[in-house]
C-alpha cells in the first residue's frame, strides 16, 4: 500500500508531467482558457493514460519482451496509444454526445500528447508491475490535471488584468507556466518514502 | 528471423487494432440526419449563440429536430433562412424585420463624470461590481468595452470619446454586447428605427441634471411636440414607439438635453441633403 500511495503523490507532485517533467505542454497552453474545457481534457487524458498505462505494460510483458523486440517499445506503444484514443473517442461519441462536443478536437489530439508515451515507457524503465502502472498512469494523469486546471484559473483571471501589449497572450502564458513549475519545485522536499513508511 | 518477428509482431498488433476499431466503429456508429451537415454548410459559422443554441451545429440539430424555426439564425437572415427552408424542405415564415444594436447612451466622460477613481479589472462586470461602477450615472456606460470584445463581427469599436460605437452595417443582431453589458444599456432596436432616447436612465429630473448633461430628464417636451403620440415617458424616461414613429424629428429638436438622436438611415440622408 505504501509504495502505491508513493507512486501516486510522486505523479501527482513531485514528478508532475507538466511541471517537472514538461511533457504534454501542447494541451497545456492550448486548452487552459478556461477551467471548463480544461477540467474536460484532464478528464480524458487520465482515461487515456490510466487504459494505456495498462494495456502498453501488457504488450510490452507478452509481446515485446518474450519476442526480445525492446526497441520497438515506442512504435508498438504510439500504435496503442493511437487505437485507444480512437475506440474512446468513438465510445463516447455513442455514450455521452455532450462530453464528446465538450471536447471537441481535443480528444484526438491526446494521441500526440507526449505524456501518454512518456507514462506508457516510464512504467517500463522503472520496472513497475502491473498495478503500479496503472497507478502511475492515473497519477500522473492527475497530476497533468492539477496542473491544467490551476493553470486555467489563473488564465481565466489574467484575461482581465491589466498586461502590457507585448506580454499579452502566450508570453504571459508561458511566464505563468513558469512561475508554476518553480512553484511546483517546492514539493521536491516531499520525503514521501518516510512520510507512508517505505524505506 | 529478427525481421521477421519485428514485422510480424507489429503487423499482428496493428491489424487487430484495426480489426477492433472497425468491429467498434460499426457497433457505435451513429445515425446523423444527412440534412443537418448541410444546414451547418448553408449558417454563418461565427458560433455566436445569438440563436440561443450552443453554436451554429447547435442550431442545425435543433432545426433539424424541428425544434426551432428554419429562420432561427438572426445572423444569416433572409438569405440563410431560405437556404435552410430549401434544405429543410419547407416555406420561410415572414421576413422577420432587421434588428441592430444600439448603444442607449451618450454618457462620456465629457458629460457624465465619475464618482471616484476605478482601478480594477478593465471590465464592466467588474467595474460594476465595485460599489456599482465609478460613473456618476448609475444607469450611464462605464466604458470598459466588454461588448466590444464579445462581439465577434468586428461591429462594436470604443469611439474616441470612451462610448461604444455600433458600426450599424456590420451588426447582425446578435446579442452578445446585449448580454455582455451589465446595465442594458445596448438593445436590439429595428435598423429602420431612426429616432431613438439615447439615455437609459429612471433617476428624476434633478437627479439627473446634477450626474449627465446628455441624459434624459423626463421633461415631456417630446410627448408634447409628438404629431403621432410615438413617445410617452414612463419612470423619468421618454420612450419611443417605433411602430408609430415617423420620423419627423421635431422631438429631436426639441429635446432640452439632446437625448433624443436621429440615427441610422434617415440620418446619413438628412446629412446628405444638409451638406
Amino acid at each position: 500500500m505504501g509504495e502505491i500511495l508513493v507512486i501516486f503523490f510522486g505523479g501527482v507532485l513531485l514528478n508532475n508531467f507538466i511541471l517537472s517533467r514538461f511533457l504534454g505542454i501542447c494541451p497545456f497552453i492550448g486548452v487552459s482558457k478556461q477551467v471548463e474545457t480544461a477540467t474536460g481534457m484532464g478528464m480524458a487524458v487520465v482515461f487515456v493514460m490510466g487504459v494505456a498505462s495498462v494495456v502498453t505494460w501488457m504488450v510490452e510483458h507478452y509481446i515485446l519482451m518474450p519476442l526480445g523486440l525492446g526497441y520497438l517499445r515506442t512504435i508498438a506503444f504510439i500504435l496503442v496509444i493511437a487505437a485507444l484514443v480512437q475506440l474512446v473517442e468513438m465510445v463516447i461519441q455513442k455514450v455521452s454526445p455532450v462530453l464528446y462536443k465538450a471536447l471537441g478536437i481535443y480528444l484526438p489530439l491526446i494521441t500526440t500528447n507526449c505524456a501518454v508515451l512518456g507514462v506508457a515507457i516510464l512504467n517500463i524503465t522503472e520496472k513497475y508491475n502491473l498495478l503500479e502502472a496503472a497507478v502511475n498512469g492515473i497519477a500522473g494523469a492527475s497530476g497533468f490535471t492539477l496542473a491544467i486546471v490551476l493553470f486555467a484559473a489563473i488564465r481565466e483571471r489574467m484575461d482581465l488584468a491589466p498586461i502590457p501589449e507585448s506580454l499579452k497572450g502566450f508570453p504571459m502564458a508561458l511566464i505563468t507556466a513558469g512561475l508554476m513549475s518553480i512553484a511546483f519545485l517546492g514539493f521536491v522536499g516531499f520525503r514521501l518514502k518516510e512520510l507512508f513508511g517505505v524505506m | 528471423m529478427i525481421y521477421l518477428k519485428a514485422v510480424l509482431s507489429l503487423g499482428l498488433m496493428g491489424a487487430v487494432f484495426g480489426l477492433a476499431l472497425a468491429l467498434a466503429a460499426k457497433k457505435f456508429a451513429i445515425e446523423q440526419d444527412p440534412r443537418q451537415d448541410r444546414i451547418v454548410e448553408v449558417l454563418p459559422g461565427a458560433n455566436c449563440g445569438g440563436c440561443g443554441f450552443p453554436g451554429c451545429s447547435g442550431l442545425a440539430a435543433a432545426i433539424v429536430a424541428e425544434k426551432a424555426p428554419v429562420d432561427g439564425c438572426p445572423v444569416g437572415g433572409p438569405a440563410v433562412a431560405a437556404k435552410v427552408a430549401a434544405i429543410m424542405g419547407v416555406e420561410v415564415g415572414a421576413a422577420k424585420e432587421r434588428k441592430v444594436a444600439r448603444v442607449l447612451c451618450q454618457g462620456s466622460s465629457d458629460n457624465c463624470g465619475s464618482r471616484f477613481v476605478y482601478d480594477g479589472l478593465s471590465d464592466c462586470k467588474a467595474a460594476q461590481l465595485v460599489d456599482g461602477g465609478a460613473k456618476a450615472c448609475v444607469y450611464g456606460c462605464l466604458g470598459l468595452g466588454s461588448c466590444v470584445a464579445a462581439c465577434s463581427f468586428d461591429a462594436l469599436h470604443m469611439g474616441p470619446d470612451g462610448l461604444p460605437v455600433v458600426d450599424e452595417e456590420e451588426c447582425t443582431s446578435c446579442g452578445r454586447c446585449v448580454a455582455a453589458c451589465p446595465r442594458g444599456i445596448i438593445q436590439l432596436v429595428p435598423a429602420a428605427q431612426s429616432v431613438t432616447v439615447l439615455c437609459r436612465s429612471y433617476a428624476r429630473g434633478a437627479e439627473v441634471r446634477k450626474t449627465c448633461k446628455v441624459g434624459c430628464i423626463g421633461c415631456g417636451l417630446c410627448v408634447k411636440v409628438c404629431p403621432t403620440g410615438a413617445v410617452t415617458v414612463e419612470n423619468n424616461l421618454a420612450v419611443i414607439d417605433p411602430a408609430k414613429c415617423d420620423a419627423c424629428g421635431k422631438c429631436v429638436e426639441k429635446c432640452p438635453t439632446k437625448c433624443i438622436v436621429m440615427k441610422g438611415a434617415k440620418a446619413s440622408a438628412d446629412a446628405l441633403a444638409a451638406s
